[in-house]
């Protein structure tokens, strides 16, 4: 296996906050193509990896529009153009009567965006595969351990000093990891 | 921490949301050995085998109902909506707590919710299912249910979008699928930590799969806390709207005891207090059986119960406006309504129903019964039974006798009603079981977040 390209070297860590300020050091000694792995959610951390905002909030936004506008936009096509029908004398768009529909598209849409667009589009998922995975260790990051990932494609990367400066964090290992 | 959280929960003697020794990694394995070494087999396959029952029962309700048509059901004129659609009423509302649960509770940052949201909201999805089987069945012909929805068609017409009917096919699909995708975004982390733990080939390629391949990099936690928070924040209005629109079916019409104003907010009352005694009933056996009195704590309980006794005011409510209304609205079929349901033929339902939700609950203002997981589960089976009769009452009753004598009638369930009902219990209970075998029961990645703050305030998060 040492045979194969590097894909970055990683550290391991089993305390929050220790792995959190790994991370600040990391990007602080001007690496940038990193990623931190943690088994779950943490306060500070997007702080920490300094990432910028998330655009799920945009993307649900479109796709909530999008559903009103499509919920309505049937109704009234079908009611008002298609197939006008004269119900109790009510008008042919009679809006009142379409809000529940509208509205219920509207949060369809709204939460389709966010799963498939939010959470399975941006983070690239499904993804069958992915190096970080060759690492024995890394079976604990959905448990109780952290790790911290500097990968071979950034500028600064040399794979002896980078290995060093992960050592100097005072993780609990540092691993090679292969493509 | 110093935010005073544990100093108010001990002045307030509130139980521990989770025992002392829960670690993340403690809690992890704790749940994934469930899933992973299904401990408990012999009460699981017990449990099965009586749920395979129903399944059973319902298959041969449904055969003989596609065979023979609606008209094996009791249901006839004046009562043309029966047993079928007062349990569709009560399944869906069960579903309704699950929601409650999973968002509302969520954006309130009630983090105790954490151990009980992931089996509340199967119990949504599969309540949904056993909801939907009814109006899809009640068509009579339910091969043709396809022309419910809205597509361009060689007939040349549309559904009416001015009909509450058509408004309930939206509201009840939309919310079935919103709530599995809400379930499983959650689940994905989830399933990552099977497959890491998984030594088994078949389950570590199967919750491979499930988990889509994710590695829990900071990038995808920040996606998936905003779209979950956002989902939450969508899942809110819809719960209530669900079952708004579930009671404009009723109060759009003008059957008296239906045209009422009170509807919406009482039947999602009636939803949220039904729901969490489904919750009770559920959540008191599985702690006991896979011993998870450690993390589904008294404190959960105890908070369920209080929710119930609030709902159950706002259900309490619902009933005396009923009443207040029929009798300042002067209307004479109105009162007439409200007389025979009090003094008429089904009298006894509504009785046992102000017996048991105005009266019964009112054990849950003391402590020593909602700390009482027996007591507490014998409570949520009254109530369940109570909410029964109540769509019972509000759909059979007010048709029976509407404005002219000439029209009334009598109603009872067929033989062909009670499989059926007893069948979508097998059917809530198989998926339930299924569920509880292959599945995380309580998210684990939110279970090591309140492990990881309920460990430096003594239990309390």
């Amino acid at each position: 296996m040492t045979d194969l390209p590097i894909y970055g070297v990683m550290a391991e860590f089993d305390e929050q906050e220790h792995f959190l300020a790994a991370i600040r050091s990391t990007l602080a000694a001007g690496y940038e193509q990193m990623d931190a792995y943690s088994p779950n959610p943490i306060e500070g951390l997007d702080e920490a990896m300094r990432l910028p905002k998330s655009p799920v909030p945009l993307i649900v936004l479109i796709g909530a529009l999008t559903g009103a506008l499509l919920g309505y936009s049937l109704q009234y096509y079908a009611a008002a153009i298609d197939f006008p029908l004269n119900v109790g004398g009510r008008p042919l768009n009679s809006w009142v009567s379409f809000i529940p529909i509208t509205f219920e598209l509207t949060v369809l849409c709204a939460c389709l965006s966010a799963m498939f667009f939010g959470i399975l589009g941006l983070n690239g998922l499904p993804q069958p595969y992915h190096p970080v995975f060759n690492v024995p260790q890394f079976g604990r990051a959905s448990r109780d351990r952290f790790f911290v990932c500097i990968e071979a494609r950034d500028p600064q990367f040399d794979l002896a000093n980078t290995r060093r400066f992960l050592e100097d964090l005072g993780p609990l290992g540092v691993y090679d990891v292969r493509e | 921490m110093p935010d005073g959280i544990e100093e108010l929960s001990r002045l307030e003697d509130l139980p521990p949301v989770v025992e002392p020794g829960v670690t993340p990694a403690g809690i992890t394995d704790q749940i994934a050995e469930v899933t992973l070494k299904h401990p408990h087999t012999k009460t699981w396959l017990m449990l099965l085998a009586l749920s395979t029952v129903g399944v059973a029962a319902l298959t041969a309700g449904l055969a003989m109902l596609l065979l023979r048509g609606v008209g094996v059901w009791g249901v006839d004129i004046p009562v043309a909506w029966g047993i079928a659609i007062a349990s569709f009423v009560w399944w869906i509302g069960i579903g309704h707590a699950g929601t409650l649960i999973s968002a509302i509770l969520l954006l309130l940052h009630q983090s105790w919710r954490n151990s009980i949201n992931r089996f509340a909201e199967a119990m949504t999805l599969f309540a949904v299912m056993c909801a939907g089987l009814y109006p899809l069945a009640h068509l009579g012909r339910p091969w043709l249910f396809y022309w419910l929805i809205p597509y361009p068609n060689n007939m040349s017409v549309w559904p009416q979008f001015r009909s509450p009917l058509v408004w309930d096919v939206f509201a009840v699909s939309t919310y079935f699928t919103v709530s599995l995708i809400f379930w499983y975004s959650a689940l994905i982390p989830d399933f990552a930590t099977l497959r890491d733990k998984a030594t088994r080939r078949s389950q570590q390629y199967i919750y491979g799969i499930l988990s889509m391949g994710w590695r829990g990099s900071a990038r995808h936690w920040q996606n998936f806390e905003s779209a979950y928070l956002l989902l939450a924040g969508f899942a809110t209005p819809l719960v209530l709207s669900v079952h708004t629109v579930v009671s404009f079916d009723f109060a759009v019409a003008i059957v008296p005891g239906w045209h009422s104003t009170v509807f919406p907010p009482y039947f999602v009352a009636g939803a949220i207090y039904s729901g969490f005694a489904m919750v009770v009933m559920l959540a008191v056996p599985v702690r006991k059986i896979w011993r998870l009195e450690n993390v589904i704590t008294l404190r959960h309980l105890d908070n369920a119960a209080k929710v119930i006794l609030a709902t159950a005011f706002i259900v309490d409510y619902g009933y005396l406006m009923e009443g207040f209304m029929s009798w300042y609205g002067a209307d004479t079929y109105d009162s007439y309504m409200m007389f025979n349901r009090m003094t008429g033929p089904y009298n006894p339902v509504f009785w046992s129903i102000i017996l048991i939700n105005a009266g019964a609950v009112q054990a849950l203002w003391f402590k020593s019964v909602r700390r009482n997981p027996l007591a507490l589960w014998v409570m949520a089976w009254l109530i369940q039974t109570a909410m029964w009769f109540e769509r019972y009452m509000i759909v059979i009753s007010s048709l029976h006798r509407d404005y002219l004598p000439r029209s009334w009638g009598m109603y009872s369930g067929t033989i062909y009603d009670w499989l059926i009902f007893c069948g979508t219990w097998g059917l809530f209970l198989f998926c339930f079981l299924l569920f509880l075998r292959y599945v995380p029961m309580i998210t684990m990645f939110e279970m090591r977040q309140t492990a990881h703050k309920a460990a430096s305030r003594g239990g309390y998060a």
